[in-house]
């Protein structure tokens, strides 16, 4: 971690493997920081095994399974650390479903599951890589999907 | 295969064989919707019409078709008077209307209401128009009246004009012909070309779609001209209408360019891109087109209400 330039956590959350130049994107889904008052990291482009990546470490806070399906649609190839006392107590590759419900908003403003009406959003995971979901509802593809997210 | 209970929302639920199996049930229908046969098959049965968006064929062909099939109809052509009015939620209404009938045809303003519709209702809904988005019995009527013109739909060439951006029938449209294999052509002002998704869905079959502005070029080869309105209510601004408002024309001089056989279709309504002197030449199909209407949804609500087979 020398060469990181940034020192390991006690506890708290390792977000490894992040897309690159998309940390802050991940910070903005984690309400971060609104959410918390811990020391958070940044590292951008960080030369990795396997080529360029993101790195997050969060002081104090465990991420919810919620928050992980939240980081699939930015960063799906992350790997997120759960650390206590210095330890890697957990290890979670992010798994986008093959549906993603209630987490990002349909980009289309006269979609039907924008309006008042007692349904979460829905999308089909059309392809993983690169990301591509779809509207169940309207059938439009947003383009920036981080814009919606919730 | 089964149809029975069946919502009908979109065209891309649809195989290419279930597309087939329908218009080949719908060739059936044509003799009872034109009343030179009767039958009573789905009497005792009730079709809601909820049109929260005003429509002339979409409502009335699907009110006789049921007629036509012995059924009866209620429902709504305008939500002035409705409880929406007074901000029931869709789901709401639905839940209503799920319990005074047998099947539910809606259309309505926003994208996935027919979608949505389905969450809510345990009886078939059918998907008259959502918005922008989708209007499958549209599009099974326009495949019915090229394979009963033309005898098949693969291989034809298709020109498809006008608005192609914002007109949900061509979206549609573009890629159950793109199942089927026929050649297409999208004629349309700059700033109204086909979106990049439609095109990608047609490669995705193997279609290679030209698109182009010069509709004199593109008539000489056509088999099928598919013209559509350019659709005011659909723009985000006036200005960008009135630039691009009667920028094509369908007339007499142009059809002199092409083939004898070609067919003229419109999914109506009108308004300056097919000149009326057209009406009275062989080319034009839109007025039997909007019969085709009839015995097309006279085919699915006799196969999705489970009806004994005419």
């Amino acid at each position: 971690m020398k060469e990181l330039k940034v020192t390991p956590i006690k506890d708290g959350t390792v977000i490894d493997h992040i897309t690159p130049g998309h940390a802050l994107k991940v910070l903005h889904v984690l309400r971060i920081p609104e959410s918390t008052s811990s020391v958070v990291s940044i590292l951008m482009n960080v030369n990795g095994k396997k080529g360029k990546k993101d790195i997050v470490k969060i002081e104090n806070r465990e991420l919810d399974p919620k928050e992980l399906d939240k980081i699939a649609l930015i960063a799906p190839k992350a790997t997120i650390n759960i650390i206590r006392e210095y330890d890697v107590v957990k290890k979670h590759i992010v798994e986008l479903p093959t549906e993603v419900v209630g987490l990002t908003k349909c980009s289309n403003p006269t979609c039907i599951s924008n309006a008042r009406e007692p349904v979460e959003s829905r999308f089909h995971v059309v392809s993983r890589d690169p990301l591509r979901i779809k509207c169940y509802y309207c059938e439009r593809e947003p383009e920036d999907i981080t814009e919606g997210i919730i | 295969m089964n149809f029975k209970n069946r919502d009908i929302i979109s065209i891309k639920d649809f195989s290419k064989e279930e597309i087939e199996y329908i218009l080949e049930y719908a060739k059936r229908m044509v003799p009872y919707a034109n009343a030179e046969k009767h039958t009573t098959l789905l009497n005792q049965h009730i079709l809601a019409t909820l049109f929260f968006e005003p429509s002339t064929r979409t409502r009335l062909s699907f009110e006789s078709a049921m007629h036509r099939l012995g059924g009866n109809v209620i429902g709504f052509a305008d939500p002035s008077g409705t409880s929406q009015k007074k901000g029931e939620s869709l789901a709401d209404t639905i839940r209503m209307a799920d319990s005074y009938s047998d099947v539910i045809v809606i259309r309505h303003p926003q994208e996935g209401a027919a979608r949505l519709a389905a969450e809510f209702s345990e009886v078939p809904i059918l998907n008259a128009g959502d918005g922008a988005g989708q209007h499958p019995t549209q599009c099974l009527l326009d495949l019915f009246t090229i394979l009963t013109e033309k005898k098949k739909i693969k291989g034809n060439k298709v020109v498809l004009l006008g608005d192609l951006k914002y007109g949900r029938t061509v979206h549609s449209l573009a890629y159950a012909l793109s199942l089927f294999k026929a050649d297409l052509t999208f004629v349309s002002p700059e700033t109204l070309k086909m979106p990049k998704e439609v095109i990608n869905e047609c490669k995705e079959f193997g279609v290679e779609p030209v698109s182009t502005s010069n509709l004199e070029k593109a008539i000489k080869e056509a088999d099928v001209l598919y013209a559509t309105r350019i659709q005011k209510e659909r723009f985000p601004d006036a200005e960008e209408y009135n630039r691009v408002v009667g920028s094509y024309k369908v007339d007499s001089a142009l059809l002199q360019q092409a083939k004898k056989d070609l067919i003229v279709m419109h999914p109506l309504p009108r308004m300056v891109e097919i000149s009326p002197e057209v009406d009275k030449t062989e080319h034009a199909l839109y007025f039997k087109q909007a019969f085709n209407g009839v015995p097309v949804r006279m085919a699915l609500l006799s196969l999705i209400l489970g009806g004994k087979k005419l």
